[in-house]
C-alpha cells in the first residue's frame, strides 16, 4: 500500500513529490518551456525559476551533451540555477566516476543521477555513498520488459537510450545499489517513456516494494491520473515528468491539486512564495 | 557583521551560502557571509553556520582534522555565546554521541544521541526524503528564530533528507519535531544555539525567513 495515500498516513506527514525534468544539451533545454511569458524557453534558469515559483518539490536536470566542452557549459548552469532556486536540484547524464559527482555538488546540485556508470561498475554507488552521503546519490534505472505475454514479468536494464540490451535483472539490480547505499530510485520505463500511456506500473511497484528507499517513478506521463497511479498503484514516492509540464499542458498546481483530489498527501503551499 | 559558514569538507556548502546571502539581502541585514575552514575566521565571525551532510562520525572527523577550528568554536559558542545554527548533520554533531557503525562522540552541546531511523510501519522509506509538516514539540514552544513562521497544519513544508535522527535528552530543547511514522526532531534550541534537521537552503521562504530570523536574532 501506498505511504502517501491520506487516509492510511497515520503519524506520518511526509508528501509525495513532483519532479519536473528538464533535458539539457551544451547548457540549453532541449524542448523548452512553453509558458506564456517566458523569455528564453531554452534558459534552464529561466525554466527552474518558473517551475520554483510553480510550486514543483524538486527539479531534476539530465543532461544529455556528448561533448567534454559541454561538461564546463553544464557545471555552469547548475551553479546559476542554485543560485536563483531555493528547491533541492537533482542533476544526471554523464556521471562517470566521483570527480564528475563532486564537480556537480560543488556546482550547486543536491543529488547527482548515476546511470549507465552505476550499471557498468556498482561499486560506484559505494564509493560516491560514501565519500557524499547516500542521501545525494540517485541511481538512474532505464528497464525495459523482457519477457512474453504469459511469462512471470521480468523487467531488464537498458542503457544508451535504451538500445543496449544489458541482461540485467532491474528489480535484483535495485536491490544491489539500495545496498551499496543509494539514496533514491529514479526508474525509467523505456516501453513507456514519450508514450504518454502512463507509468509501467507493474515494474514501478516490482522495485518500489522490492527496497527500502524512494523511488521516483518516470516514463510515459500523459495526463494527471497516470501520476496518481504512479503513486497509489506503483507505490513510488515522487513522479517524474517531462513534456506534459514544459508543453503547458498541464501545470504543476493543477498536477498536485489533482493528485490530492485523489487522496494523495500533497505539499500545496508551494506556489510563488518567494 | 560577519557570517561563516564553517568548509570542513563536508556538504553543500554553496547552497547554504547563497540562501544566507539571499535572506540577508531580502531582510536588508548587513553582513558578509564567508565561507571558510580559518579558526580566526570563526573567532572575528558575529553569526556561525554548521552545515553538513554525509555520515555523523565522518563529519565530526573532519571538523576535528581542522586546524583550530574545534577551539576556536569552543570560544565563540560556548564562552562568546554568539548566535550558531547547525544544519542536518551540522546539527546532530551538538549531540552527545552518534550510533552509527562505529559510534563517534559529539560536541556535546545540546545532550541526546543520534541514531538511526527505524520506523514501526517497515513500509515508510529511509532515507527520510521529501516535505513535512512541523509541529512544536510542546504547545507552549516558541523562539526567536521562529517569529513570523506559522506553525503546525497550517505553516508552510520543509525540506527534509536524512536517515538518522537526534534524540533530545531535556525535551525543552527539542523546539520542533516532525512527524515520520513516530516524532523525529526537527529543531532545537539552547541559549544562543539551534540547530535543523530539515534544510533551510532548500525550504524555499520558509528556510529564508528562518535565516534571516537568525541573522537577527540577539541570544
Amino acid at each position: 500500500m501506498s505511504n502517501f495515500l491520506i487516509e492510511n498516513q497515520g503519524n506520518n506527514k511526509l508528501k509525495a513529490r513532483v519532479i519536473p525534468c528538464l533535458d539539457v544539451r551544451d547548457g540549453r533545454v532541449v524542448k523548452g518551456v512553453n509558458f506564456v511569458g517566458l523569455k528564453d524557453a531554452g534558459n534552464p534558469v529561466e525554466c527552474a525559476k518558473v517551475y520554483d515559483a510553480a510550486g514543483a518539490d524538486e527539479l531534476c536536470f539530465l543532461d544529455i551533451t556528448a561533448s567534454v566542452e559541454g561538461r564546463g557549459t553544464l557545471l555552469n548552469m547548475v551553479s546559476q540555477t542554485a543560485e536563483q532556486c531555493f528547491m533541492p536540484l537533482t542533476v544526471g547524464g554523464g556521471v562517470r566516476a566521483v570527480e564528475d559527482v563532486r564537480a556537480l555538488l560543488l556546482a550547486g546540485a543536491d543529488k547527482v543521477g548515476i546511470n549507465t556508470s552505476a550499471v557498468k561498475r556498482p561499486e560506484l554507488v559505494a564509493e560516491c555513498a560514501e565519500k557524499f552521503g547516500n542521501q545525494c546519490i540517485v541511481v538512474a534505472i532505464d528497464a525495459k520488459r523482457v519477457s512474453q505475454d504469459g511469462e512471470p514479468l521480468r523487467w531488464e536494464i537498458f542503457t544508451h537510450g535504451g538500445r543496449t540490451k544489458t541482461g540485467i535483472d532491474a528489480v535484483e539490480f535495485a536491490i544491489k545499489v539500495a545496498d551499496f547505499g543509494a539514496g533514491e530510485i529514479l526508474l525509467t520505463s523505456m516501453d513507456r517513456d514519450g508514450t504518454k500511456s502512463g507509468f509501467n506500473i507493474a515494474l514501478t511497484r516490482a522495485i518500489a516494494d522490492a527496497v527500502n528507499i524512494p523511488v521516483i517513478a518516470s516514463g510515459g506521463v500523459g495526463n494527471l491520473d497516470h501520476l496518481v497511479e504512479g503513486i497509489i498503484d506503483g507505490h513510488a514516492s515522487a513522479v517524474l515528468a517531462a513534456s506534459i509540464f514544459h508543453f503547458g499542458d498541464y501545470s504543476v498546481e493543477q498536477a498536485k491539486k489533482h493528485m490530492h483530489s485523489k487522496g494523495i498527501a500533497m505539499r500545496l503551499d508551494g506556489y510563488a512564495n518567494h | 557583521m560577519k557570517t561563516v559558514i564553517i568548509d570542513y569538507g563536508s556538504g553543500n556548502l554553496r547552497s547554504v551560502y547563497r540562501a544566507f546571502e539571499r535572506a540577508a539581502k531580502d531582510s536588508v541585514i548587513d553582513t558578509s557571509v564567508i565561507i571558510s575552514d580559518h579558526a580566526n575566521d570563526i573567532l572575528t565571525a558575529d553569526h556561525i553556520v554548521l552545515p553538513g551532510v554525509g555520515a555523523f562520525k565522518d563529519c565530526y572527523d573532519g571538523l576535528k582534522a581542522k586546524d583550530g577550528v574545534f577551539d576556536a568554536l569552543e570560544q565563540v559558542v560556548m564562552l562568546d555565546k554568539r548566535p550558531f545554527f547547525g544544519i542536518c548533520v551540522g546539527m546532530q554533531l551538538l549531540a552527545t554521541i552518534g550510533i552509527e557503525h562505529d559510534g563517534s562522540q559529539g560536541l556535546n552541546w545540546i545532550e541526546g544521541e543520534v541514531r538511526a531511523i527505524k520506523p514501526d510501519d517497515k513500509a515508510l522509506k529511509i532515507p527520510h526524503m521529501g516535505w513535512n509538516k512541523l509541529d512544536f514539540t510542546n504547545q507552549n514552544n516558541s523562539h526567536p528564530t521562529l517569529e513570523g513562521i506559522t506553525i503546525g497544519d497550517a505553516g508552510l513544508h520543509a525540506y527534509f533528507v536524512h536517515s538518522y535522527q537526534f534524540e533530545v535528552k531535556n525535551s525543552t530543547e527539542s523546539i520542533l519535531t516532525t512527524d515520520y511514522g513516530q516524532k523525529i526532531t526537527a529543531m532545537v534550541a539552547k541559549d544562543n544555539l539551534i540547530g535543523t534537521q530539515f534544510h533551510p537552503e532548500k525550504s524555499q521562504k520558509l528556510g529564508l525567513d528562518l535565516i534571516a530570523n537568525f541573522l537577527n536574532w540577539k541570544p
